[in-house]
């Protein structure tokens, strides 16, 4: 994949993720903030279809692009052939591994089995 | 009546009260013998209008003859004498002691690049990220036809290049940025400046295949912007404006 293609996806993730998680952050003052974190409102919240999806979606976004940000530092930081690819195989397992694990932990959720 | 002797006498002697003593510091590095770079000092007169590049030559004339320094036109043309002094890079020639505002004058070698010896550093990466980019006018019709005798440009399409001919390769962009310091493999700056340059003349053919070498996991999206590059250059150019407007053409804004 070429250099460009990557770093618009990289733009494209970030300004979705502000758009996104604004409304995520919106969503939790305009229902109690200090409740955001009690079991109930977290199970509620996952529960409700279009939430999770929203989650969903941020958690996509989030996962390219700070995998995508890692893999530029670790690259920056040292150079050579093996190590390269080593990197960028690794930040594409680790997205996807983080993005399985939250998709997992969402779907679990929203319908019951949690 | 003032003769113009005496005129001239008058003249030199107020020109001579200017003078002052400065400390040279020059480091000194041969990475066949040493381990860790010195610093040699040296008690120099200097006037208003001495350059760094003069007490160099100063000290390497009555003092130390073993002083290796790159040095030719000393007028700012030939991009030889770039070196670090008093912490920023600049060129040696270029740059007056009295506007370093300083009785210290350190020279250190340009960072980023290999040295050779004391402020004589290599500058084969520059040149090789330079050669890569293809810096030279990309046409089909390298000979103009016959009933045209020239490839003309309308002002405007001239102003949007022109600041980047300037470039004499002098590296102190290179030396100057923060990326070129940690990524090794890093085009840097003057390379991307210059690829600007050509993918801006209306006359270039030869976009695409430029395009193709720097869109690369250590091209032109690796400039974090810190603009370092465009605050040392002595011949006003700005590396760090072309970037973006590469990086842009990149993205597809026009």
């Amino acid at each position: 994949m070429k250099e460009s293609h990557i770093m618009k996806i990289h733009y494209g993730t970030a300004l979705a993720a502000v758009g996104l998680v604004a409304v995520h952050i919106l969503m939790r003052l305009t229902q109690g903030f200090a409740q955001s974190l009690e079991y109930e409102s977290v199970i509620a919240n996952y529960r409700f279809l279009p939430y999770a999806g929203l989650l969903e979606i941020i958690l996509i976004l989030l996962s390219i692009h700070g995998f995508n940000g890692l893999r530029v530092i670790l690259l920056e930081l040292k150079q050579g052939r093996r190590y390269e690819k080593a990197v960028s195989y690794g930040c594409v397992a680790g997205m996807i591994g983080l993005i399985g694990y939250g998709t997992r932990t969402i779907v679990m959720t929203n319908m019951g089995m949690i | 009546m003032a003769h113009v002797s005496d005129l001239a006498e008058e003249k030199t002697t107020s020109v001579l009260s200017s003078s002052k003593i400065v400390t040279l510091r020059i480091a000194r590095y041969n990475p066949n013998v040493d381990s860790t770079t010195k610093f040699a000092e040296y008690k120099v007169p200097v006037e208003k209008w001495t350059t760094v590049l003069d007490v160099i030559l100063d000290v390497k004339k009555h003092f130390d003859h073993s002083i290796a320094v790159r040095y030719s036109c000393r007028q700012a043309t030939c991009g030889s004498c770039g070196m670090i002094i008093n912490g920023r890079p600049r060129l040696a020639c270029f740059t007056k002691v009295s506007e370093l505002d300083s009785d210290v004058i350190t020279v250190q070698p340009m960072h980023n690049f290999p040295i050779i010896r004391d402020l004589a550093v290599k500058f084969e990466r520059l040149f090789e990220s330079h050669q890569k980019i293809k810096p030279y006018i990309i046409r089909e019709d390298t000979e103009p036809a016959l009933d045209t005798r020239d490839i003309l440009q309308t002002p405007e399409e001239l102003e949007e290049f022109i600041q980047f001919s300037n470039c004499i390769k002098c590296g102190l962009c290179n030396s100057a940025c923060p990326t070129m310091a940690t990524d090794s493999s890093f085009v840097g700056p003057q390379a991307l400046a210059q690829a600007y340059r050509y993918v801006a003349d209306s006359r270039d053919n030869g976009k695409n295949s430029r395009l193709k070498i720097i869109d690369d996991s250590h091209g032109i999206w690796r400039c974090h912007f810190a603009g370092s590059c465009s605050q040392v250059c002595p011949k006003g150019v700005d590396p760090a404006m072309g970037i973006q407007l590469l990086r842009g053409y990149m993205l597809g804004f026009s």
